[in-house]
């Protein structure tokens, strides 16, 4: 008995020896070293053309969307970010020495970006979107450390994350980067124009629109085989950038273009959820990098079915009322003021409803929470606007109408209604 | 019914003795009113305010045999507080008891015709003829009294509604009345009870019309709901400029619930038992597409299209006091200010009724007797036949869709008779075809002496009419959509000293050299007309910040300046009290963040109005929080203080809107800007975080108009703080977030 | 027919399924508190409350109330017994045309309902839907802000005092 017991403890020493013996090693490996603070550069020390050329890519990178907070300071951070690990918060990148990154030497800031580490060595989490930043070039990324040191200093702490344990303890990120994380290079592809290529390296990299249009593995990982498939992010789809497309016309260089920089294409629809923000930013960029990542983009669905035939817009609008009365009741009040053909909005030259994208996606996340949440631009700018409903209709009221809708104009059949606007309605809360 | 029962009973009860209307009829004059001194023509101009064209003093004054005393004003309340201040005046003047005075405005067959309720006029001629009316009427009460006792007037006095003798003898107003014949001119400088005896004048008064607009009480024109009244729409292409493709009548005759189509020529309206209906159908008809109407209008930059079209020019200055100063700096600025909305927030209405021959229109028109008389002309009435009577809208800040849409209502009623036609325009009909406030450009060049003094001032406005208020059935919309259309009174430029586009282009400060030239453009490629402060706007916005540019060019603060070369001691008066309520010395400007002034007295006739606003500048978006807003405000005599505070915050709060967000946009052939979301305005996240007003209550001198004296200084001051807070000095408005952000760059 | 529940009352009214509650309390009901202002859902002019929370009646059909407590502005008080937020911006004077006003109070209500002490930004981003064209923001937002202690709560961080 003694001896087994004796026995038995030696070995589960043995084990909690290896235990920690291979927790030490992980944390050797996880490790890495603090790069000594500096004093803040003085402003004088950055010219211009590389502040300029950095207030451009940080306007492309949609830097604002996770660390500007509503009604906040630019740049200082404090955006909750809802992933499914807990939520994060974007941090303070203002040169703030204490708060923000006023600290932080060029190497670096340029380690955060390529290898998703801080300056005191601790590891980011994938949110932030190192993955792409990873591929920007040395003169890319000294222009974003000019702008950003640059940027008027504001002394905030954002909030704690909420993680879901033991997702809090940061060396664990080295783990998760081991299984996924594989810096990007960008390589000129010789088939393609410089346009295209300027494309795909703004598109890919800094641009980082895989984060939200590719598909992510269940560890937040995106699936790099997959890229543009087609993502998730709060609670909206964002829908294919690659030949399955599901657009009903076909996204061409020039529509796309408009589309970013004005974030309204009179051929599909406007920007709405998540979208609007980036179009947003992409309308202070000068043009030959917004039409670079148009013709990028476009290329890539270059085979999407629209772009080979452009079929009509289907408008079965009494079979719609018949099979659905409410909805269509609910629809002529609601909607049809703003999107019958025959509405201000529609004889003024916004594109009617047939042609979103919406429509035709696999998932009516989309339509749902463009209901529930509406459309805004920004204070006092000109846009396109929408109210949202989410307080006016109930979930069956939601189902009715997008089955309305769905009969009416959709491409797609889509089950469960109810189910699914339930579900918007919790991802979709900010 | 829902016009006030009171004034139902009195009208059909008959307590009243209708003045005579021959008189006003032959009154009428020339639309314009106050905006451009063309009203009613002066028939005693040594009377003052309106008692110049409408002499009689029972015109604005009957009482009735129970001591109810009725008030009648020419002028109509617009939200601006017009009713509760001519009402503290009667009060105080007559000295009334409680609830015996009823107070009737703006309606053809009862009030007198004071022309347009505009240009910040109402108090100085409805205002001044009521208070000297009222005097008239107490002194002939006194005077009866006096008669009937066989006693000295001077022994009598008036309380609450009754003359007493020291004996303790009394009788009311009603009963003096009777033996009183106020169908007689008024006298000049009768005198003014003592003020000391005032409970209502200088006092902030709770206006009288708010109760109900909080209440859900009717108080508006889109409120009068009639027995049999039918809903109606009127059927136009997407905005000015356009015209429906094709109308097929026959089809929007059989829609369901569709009780008629009236139509003429290119004018249609659609008529139902129900609301919802109607839209329904205006919808349907939208499908067909539109035409334009015109030829296509200038594109690319607006201030040189403008700049281009043919202009009559007019001089309205020349001063050289002074030739012999010798500059040693010159600069010059051009600035624009694009095409402004009125943006009712409740789109245009009115309600028509034709029965018996004659046509009865609630509308919320500014000038209910030029409103009438084009009326006739349109439904080829003779004007007695026509009565408008004013019923309040929503604030309109000028001549927005309100009179067009009467003719509308008219038109449509006139096809029905017997039947009230109600006629609501619609959203993207008010932002199509409302009259704009026209777009402007301003050209300064202003030298300084060796001692930073200005010693010469050229101003130059290039603008469309400011004024094209209907005064022919051919300026409504549907006057010129009829078969055969009538044909549109040309426009006329508005003379001195009042101005249209030139209005405050002369500088109130005494610059020895001065000139200035108006550029009056008759031809408008979008339709104009009068938007509150008319060319005050962009002319104070103008000068106010080019003597800010001449300030930092001569390295002089903005307040000493101005200050230094101000003679008029109640413009420097309001500009110090505005510095000094503000902290001017004791600002310390932040990065991005600074203070900026601005003043100006309204058309040089009106209110003194200084601002300061100190306004901060986020560098990244070019987003402006205006952190504190300071006006200073002499309106001469203060009647309603609240009111006066109530007019200059909305104005600094307006202003800031148009000068921030505001254009209207336009392509080939029409307005681009057809809702709230391609015209945005003003939104509670983007108003100052505080606004305060201080009043210089100048006691017995004459009222002077407010309602549009904050317009353009707040524009100014916007524009200077901005300037000092980013190094940028911005021209052209609006000066949006956009635009201040494309100024900084991204430094 | 449809049943309607109108501040507390049970209304049965003949008009479509589709009709926006708006057209329906004006005209058939009598209720003119709500105004039109854009039919779009822009402005606010036609806010009542649904369940407590602010709603624009103009593009709401009726067909979505049926069972849904709606309260008008006529709901939260007489002209002889006014509720505390018409009370509130009767004191403020917080109107000029006062076209938007009632869509104002049902916005403040609702807030008020939500929270007594909302801070002043939170009150500004409540009322942001609603337009007022005549800039009677300062007092809308002081009236708001005095309904708020009358209510036992306040404003926190309020940018101008109430008085
Ligand atoms: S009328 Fe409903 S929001 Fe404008
Ligand atoms: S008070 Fe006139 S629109 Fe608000």
């Amino acid at each position: 008995m003694t001896r087994h017991f004796a026995s038995g403890r030696r070995i589960a020493l043995l084990v909690v020896a290896v235990v920690v013996l291979l927790f030490v090693a992980f944390l050797m490996f996880a490790h890495r070293p603090a790069i000594a603070e500096i004093a803040p550069p003085a402003r004088g020390a950055f010219p211009e053309t590389d502040i300029a050329r950095g207030a451009a890519l940080a306007r492309m990178g949609n830097c604002t969307s996770c660390h500007t907070a509503k009604g906040g300071r630019p740049f200082a951070g404090g955006v909750p970010i809802a992933t499914p690990f807990g939520t994060l918060h974007g941090t303070n990148i203002t040169p703030d020495p204490v708060t923000g990154i006023g600290r932080w030497s060029e190497p670096a800031f340029a380690r955060s970006m390529r290898q998703g580490v801080a300056r005191d060595g601790s590891h980011l989490y994938p949110a932030f979107p190192y993955d792409h930043f990873s591929s920007l070039t040395d003169a890319d990324l000294h222009g974003l450390y000019a702008f950003l040191m640059t940027r008027r200093p504001v002394h905030l702490e954002p909030p704690a994350n909420r993680m879901i344990p033991p997702l809090g303890f940061r060396p664990l990120l080295a783990g998760w980067k081991l299984l996924f994380f594989r810096p990007a290079r960008f390589t000129t592809d010789p088939g393609h124009d410089a346009l295209w290529n300027r494309g795909k390296y703004l598109g890919d990299g800094i641009a980082h629109c895989g984060g939200c249009h590719s598909p992510r593995g269940v560890l937040g990982n995106e699936k790099t085989d997959q890229p543009y498939a087609g993502g998730w992010v709060d609670g909206w789809y964002a829908p294919p950038l690659d030949a399955t497309s599901p657009a009903i016309r076909a996204w061409t260089a020039d529509r796309l273009e408009t589309y970013l920089r004005t974030g309204l294409s009179t051929t599909h629809a406007a920007a709405a959820g998540p979208m609007g923000a980036v179009a947003h930013n992409l309308s202070q960029v000068r043009d030959p990098d917004v039409r670079a990542i148009a013709t990028y983009y476009a290329d890539l669905m270059a085979k999407a079915p629209a772009a080979r035939r452009e079929p009509p817009l289907p408008d079965r609008a009494d079979a719609a009322v018949r099979a659905h009365p409410e909805g269509a009741a609910l629809y002529a009040g609601a909607c049809a003021m703003c999107h019958e053909p025959g509405a201000p909005m529609v004889v003024a030259g916004r594109p009617v409803l047939p042609l979103g994208t919406q429509f035709h996606e696999h998932t009516p996340r989309d339509m749902i929470q463009t209901i529930l949440q509406g459309v805004a631009p920004p204070v006092g700018a000109q846009g396109p606007y929408m109210p949202a409903y989410a307080s006016t209709l109930s979930d069956t009221q939601v189902a009715q109408l997008v089955a309305y809708l769905q009969t009416r104009h959709g491409t797609v059949r889509w089950d469960d209604l109810e189910k699914e606007v339930a579900r918007a309605r919790k991802e979709g809360k900010p | 019914m829902t016009v006030p029962t009171r004034r139902d009973m009195l009208a059909g009860g008959g307590l009243v003795v209708f003045f005579a209307l021959s008189g006003v009829a032959q009154a009428q004059g020339l639309s314009g009113g106050g905006e451009g001194g063309a009203g009613p023509k002066k028939v005693r101009p040594d009377l003052p305010g309106s008692l110049a064209t409408e002499p009689r003093l029972n015109a604005w004054i009957r009482i009735a045999p129970d001591g109810e005393v009725i008030v009648f004003t020419g002028k109509a309340e617009l939200g601006q507080g017009i009713r509760t201040a001519l009402m503290q005046l009667a009060m105080d003047e007559l000295d009334l008891a409680d609830n015996s005075l009823t107070l009737i405005s703006a309606d053809t067959a009862r009030t007198p015709d004071e022309g347009i309720t505009a240009g910040s006029h109402s108090m100085q001629d409805s205002g001044t003829a009521i208070l000297n009316a009222a005097a008239n009427v107490r002194h002939r009460l006194l005077a009866e009294a006096a008669r009937r006792w066989t006693v000295a007037p001077a022994t009598l006095s008036t309380n609450a509604g009754t003359v007493r003798a020291p004996d303790g003898r009394s009788l009311g107003y009603g009963d003096l009345a009777a033996g009183l014949d106020l169908q007689v001119d008024a006298e000049p400088d009768m005198p003014r009870r003592p003020v000391a005896a005032r409970r209502f004048i200088g006092r902030t008064v709770p206006r009288v019309d708010i109760h109900a607009k909080l209440t859900g009480g009717t108080a508006y024109v889109q409120d009068i709901k009639l027995p049999h009244m039918l809903h109606a729409r009127v059927v136009r292409g997407p905005s000015d400029g356009t015209r429906l493709a094709t109308v097929d009548h026959a089809a929007i005759a059989r829609l369901p619930g569709i009780v008629k189509v009236v139509r003429d020529g290119n004018f249609t309206a659609i008529l139902a038992e129900r609301e919802w209906p109607v839209v329904q159908a205006l919808h349907l008809l939208n499908r067909a597409g539109w035409q334009p109407t015109r030829p296509p209008l200038p594109q690319g930059d607006l201030a040189t299209a403008i700049q281009r079209l043919p202009a009559q020019d007019r001089p309205i200055l020349d001063r050289h006091d002074a030739p012999g100063t010798v500059p040693v700096r010159e600069i010059a600025a051009r600035y624009t200010r694009p095409y402004l909305m009125h943006g009712a927030i409740g789109p245009s209405c009115a309600v028509a009724l034709f029965e018996n021959g004659a046509m009865t229109v609630w509308t919320h028109s500014q000038g209910v007797y030029p409103l009438r008389k084009a009326l006739a002309q349109l439904l080829a009435l003779p004007v007695e036949q026509v009565r408008c009577i004013h019923s309040e809208g929503s604030g309109c800040y000028g001549h927005n869709g309100a009179d067009d849409v009467a003719a509308d209502a008219a038109l449509a009623a006139r096809a029905v008779p017997g039947r009230p036609v109600r006629m609501q325009w619609m959203r993207e009909q008010e932002h199509g075809w409302e009259p704009l406030g026209p777009a402007m450009v301003t050209e300064l060049s202003g030298a300084l002496d060796a001692n930073g003094r200005i010693v010469r001032w050229n101003h130059a406005v290039w603008s469309n009419p400011h004024n094209m208020r209907p005064s022919a059935a051919g300026d409504f919309l549907a006057g010129q959509e009829v078969l055969p259309p009538f044909p549109a009174t040309p426009p006329k430029p508005i003379p001195q000293p009042e101005g249209g586009g030139d209005r405050n282009a002369v500088p109130l400060y005494a610059f020895p050299n001065a000139v200035v030239r108006h550029h009056f453009i008759p031809g408008m490629p979008l339709r104009t007309s009068a938007l509150r402060g008319l060319g005050a706007h962009m002319n104070v916005f103008s000068i106010e910040c080019f003597i800010d540019e001449l300030a930092a060019s001569a390295r002089r603060d903005p307040v000493a300046f101005r200050l230094a070369h101000m003679d008029d001691p109640r413009a420097q008066a309001v500009i110090r009290t505005a510095a000094d309520k503000f902290g001017w010395t004791r600002y310390r400007r932040q990065p991005w963040r600074s203070a900026g002034v601005a003043f100006a007295r309204y058309k040089n006739l009106g209110a003194y109005c200084a601002i300061v606003l100190d306004v901060e500048i986020e560098p990244e978006t070019g987003e402006a929080v205006v952190h504190r807003a300071v006006a200073a405000v002499d309106s001469g005599e203060v009647v309603n203080p609240g009111g006066i505070r109530n007019q200059i915050e909305g104005g600094i709060v307006q202003s800031l809107s148009w000068t921030r967000h505001e254009a209207v946009g336009f392509d080939a052939h029409r307005r681009t800007a057809f809702d709230w979301s391609e015209y945005p305005i003003a939104r509670f996240v983007d108003v100052p975080r505080a606004v305060e007003v201080h009043l210089l209550d100048r006691r017995g001198a004459p009222f002077l108009g407010t309602g549009e004296a904050a317009q353009g200084p707040t524009a100014a001051a916007f524009a200077n703080a901005v300037a000092l807070a980013t190094g940028k000095r911005i021209r052209a408005m609006p000066l949006s977030a956009g635009t201040i952000k494309a100024a900084i760059g991204d430094g | 027919m449809i049943e309607l529940s109108v501040n507390g009352r049970t209304e049965r009214v003949d008009a479509d399924a589709s009709t926006p509650l708006l057209y329906v309390l004006r005209d058939d009901l009598g209720l003119v508190a709500a105004k039109f202002g854009c039919g779009l859902g822009q402005c606010g002019a036609c806010t009542v409350l649904v369940d407590d929370q602010p709603v624009f009646s103009c593009i709401t059909s009726i067909a979505a109330l049926p069972g849904r407590a709606i309260t008008t502005v006529e709901g939260l008080g007489t002209p002889d017994k006014p509720g505390i937020v018409q009370r509130a911006f009767e004191m403020e004077q917080a109107a000029q045309c006062g076209y938007c006003i009632p869509g104002m109070i049902a916005r403040a209500e609702a807030l008020l309902r939500h929270s007594t002490t909302p801070s002043e930004d939170e009150m500004r981003t409540a009322m942001s839907p609603s337009l007022c064209r005549c800039g009677t923001h300062m007092r809308i937002l002081r009236a708001v802000r005095r309904a708020a202690s009358m209510r036992g709560g306040g404003v926190v961080d309020p940018a101008e005092r109430v008085a």
